[in-house]
């Protein structure tokens, strides 16, 4: 694509044609205003196409037979370990790392920052998708996935965490699509239902703050019911959920800090200058919203081994398995982002947002699966469960990308100046 | 201050008086322990100390449910030299609802066997955490699946502090729960004895209401305190199960788990239950308030540019 803009190829980002009389049409808008044969010669140049293909030739099968063979053909899931990478990295990893659309919904539309404005709506995709996938990952992991309903109007068992898990994540996957319908309209040329979610934005945001204050506790609270299953050190009953809520707050603000960077890097030919020139302020701005709550979370989860008096278990094996998990996800972000912001360096925020993430993925995998048991054995998960794994992350990105290639996501879609010139 | 005369404390005593007899008799301090569902609830006290490792329970059980014939024959007892991964015992599995273990206690000098299954807690952490209500506790005190509804979602095998229900994993379309429901639809619902209880040949299996089993296990340790450690397990551990066991030699040697705590798995979820109905009802006004707070300069600004034009119109 960098090529055919160096050409002078303008990636469409209005209704209408430079003339400013024909409309694009659909297949225009799908193809990003080139010619098939073009889009397949940018698509074929590109190396990232080749990898995604070789995995999903790879993990497709796999996945396909998971269908007719049972879970236990492809996992190591076992009595003991009911569950394992698909909802360890697929739901336990991603909708923390998708909290970023009620954190940005809430900076931007609630507190006013419209500083923010230039990623609220990556941060909103971002989370759309993540939610979306942990929904995909968890039908590959249920028993019986076309009984997904069953919890809202078969057979209702609300006293269960999971179930208000079932329904906030599917009431706010809901608020996340409207969240989002003002960018596909305005690439669609719909008036009328951006006006309509404009109206409702404050009402969103906080049904979105609600919804995800609960769902990402409960998602910890989910393993309150193992108290003898899950390590002493990464279970407290009263804290669990509030680690887990917390937690979400820097891991979905590292997630934007780290796509919002590989759009730079990757696909810089679709953002606008209105993204990139404020992306550095914005990486800042964020990075101190992860230190306010990373120090808040380190603080709390020092508490809860005090209320619990876990202190013993510091010096064994699993406690130096503990601070590494709180040095490397933790304490190291805390310290770089503090001097980042300091020196203003940006590039060492972005790898800092990096570190954060592989600290969060670790401590989910740490609750929900490797300490897990911890006193009965390890469980390595089985070959074919890691490659559907990546082959369901791999369609996160080819999904991801499809979108913020099109929708006016990165940049400013130019037709309601035009609109209102021409009225 | 008006002062508090006759006739309005006679009026005010009536109103008050007819508003408590509205509102009901005072009730008792209400539940918030939790002792079990009825005292009718069945029980089976499984003693150890008579056990011989003969499987007739785990024949029975696979003839009573129609079970899968089985991988060794339950004549066959090189199976209690088998171990699983990781080093443990053999456990219940689908198509097995109940296995028998062996164990070699330093302080005896023969071996004792261990029935394992579904212990149908009195608040059972499988039943409170399903979110599509697929278990229930029958009156009669067991712990029941419906196939019907489950979502396969395996949350009550995370819950389960006894890693009791097995789900078929090697099934495509239709994989369940499956474990031991003491037998209920066939024989517990008409007040007989689970099939196991009925197949033991030593008495190592008393079935009777929970109420009266504890008794007898008590009864049975009293009398015999040269040979019981004094622990009735199941009595209390986490809320107290319909099966109980007595031990001569301590539970931890035989393999059961004696940190589970007396508490039912479902209170250690309750505090983060009572946030749900706070967060829900704090949080919009909490929120709308921030917002206000935080966009108050833009509304002054507009109010005063509204003056501005109002002033400069007249």
């Amino acid at each position: 694509m960098k090529r055919y803009t160096a050409k002078g190829k303008i990636p469409v980002a209005s209704l209408t044609n430079e003339d400013g009389k024909t409309r694009y049409t659909i297949v225009n808008k799908l193809l990003l205003g080139l010619s098939i044969r073009e889009y397949i010669i940018q698509a074929l140049r590109n190396p990232m196409n080749w990898l995604l293909c070789a995995i999903f030739a790879v993990g497709f099968p796999m996945l396909i037979g998971r269908f007719f063979n049972g879970l236990g053909s492809v996992t190591h899931a076992s009595y003991d370990y009911p569950w394992g990478l698909f909802l360890g990295v697929g739901l336990f990893a991603m909708v923390p790392m998708s909290a970023s659309g009620f954190m940005l919904g809430t900076t931007v539309e609630l507190f006013g920052r419209k500083d923010f404005k230039p990623i609220e709506r990556l941060a909103l995709l971002n989370g759309l998708l993540g939610y979306f996938f942990a929904v995909v990952f968890l039908l590959v992991d249920l028993g019986q996935p076309w009984r997904l309903v069953y919890p809202m109007f078969v057979s209702l068992g609300p006293a269960a965490v999971l179930f208000l898990v079932a329904w906030h994540v599917a009431t706010y996957l809901s608020v996340q699509v409207v969240e989002l319908v003002p960018a596909f309209s305005e690439w669609m040329g719909w008036v009328k239902p951006k006006v309509v979610v404009k109206s409702m934005i404050l009402g969103l945001t906080v049904a979105g703050i609600i919804l995800s204050t609960l769902h990402q506790g409960a998602l910890g609270a989910l393993f309150n019911y193992a108290p003898g299953k899950v390590h002493p050190l990464w279970y407290s009953a009263p804290f669990l959920w509030f680690h887990f809520l917390c937690s979400s707050i820097f891991a979905g603000l590292s997630m934007v800090i780290v796509v919002s960077t590989i759009c730079k890097r990757t696909m810089a030919w679709r953002c606008d200058a209105n993204f990139l020139d404020n992306l550095d302020e914005i990486t800042f701005g964020l990075a101190k919203g992860c230190v306010m709550a990373l120090s808040t979370y380190l603080i709390i989860k020092i508490i809860a081994i005090a209320h619990d008096s876990d202190w013993y278990y510091l010096l064994t094996g699993w406690g130096a398995w503990f601070l590494f998990e709180l040095i490397i996800g933790t304490i190291i972000p805390l310290v770089l982002f503090t001097f980042g912001i300091k020196n203003r360096m940006a590039g060492l925020i972005r790898f800092t947002a990096l570190i954060t993430l592989f600290g969060i993925v670790l401590n989910r995998l740490n609750t929900s699966l490797f300490t897990f048991n911890w006193k009965l054995y390890q469980e390595i998960p089985h070959i074919k469960e890691v490659m559907i794994t990546i082959t369901l992350y791999a369609v996160f990105i080819v999904t991801y990308r499809f979108i913020l290639y099109r929708l006016p996501i990165l940049y400013t879609w130019q037709s309601s100046e035009k609109v209102k010139e021409e009225a | 201050m008006k002062s508090l005369n006759r006739r309005n404390f006679l009026k005010s005593g009536f109103a008050g008086g007819a508003l408590a007899a509205f509102l009901g008799r005072e009730k008792p301090a209400q539940a918030r322990e939790f002792s079990g569902y009825t005292n009718k609830g069945t029980g089976v006290l499984v003693d150890l100390s008579r056990c011989v490792g003969c499987r007739s329970c785990e024949a029975a059980c696979n003839r009573e449910q129609n079970l899968p014939e089985p991988d060794v024959p339950f004549d066959d007892f090189s199976i209690f030299d088998m171990e699983r991964h990781g080093g443990l015992k053999r456990r219940t599995s689908e198509g097995v609802f109940t296995v028998v273990n062996r164990y070699n206690p330093e302080e005896l000098d023969h071996p004792l066997f261990r029935k394992f299954q579904c212990n149908h807690c009195e608040e059972p952490a499988c039943l409170t955490s399903c979110f599509v209500n697929a278990y229930t506790k029958t009156p009669e005190g067991a712990v029941m699946y419906n196939p019907k509804v489950c979502v396969g979602c395996r949350n009550c095998m995370i819950a389960c502090p006894f890693y009791v229900p097995a789900y078929s994993y090697s099934k495509a379309f239709n994989p369940i729960v499956e474990k031991c429901i003491m037998c209920y639809p066939t024989r517990l619902k008409f007040g007989k004895p689970p099939a196991c209880v009925e197949a033991c040949p030593t008495e190592a299996l008393t079935f009777g209401s929970r109420v009266n089993v504890l008794k007898f296990a008590k009864e049975r340790i009293r009398q015999h305190p040269d040979i019981f450690v004094d622990h009735v397990y199941g009595e209390k551990e986490v809320g107290g199960t319909a099966w109980l066991y007595i031990s001569p030699v301590d539970f931890k040697k035989i393999g059961f788990d004696m940190n589970l705590g007396h508490e039912p798995i479902i209170n250690y979820v309750k505090s983060f239950l009572a946030t749900v109905p706070m967060v829900l009802t704090i949080w919009p006004a909490l929120f709308a308030g921030f917002y206000r707070l935080a966009n108050r300069k833009d509304g002054l600004e507009k109010e005063k540019n509204e003056g501005a034009r109002e002033e400069s119109q007249s």
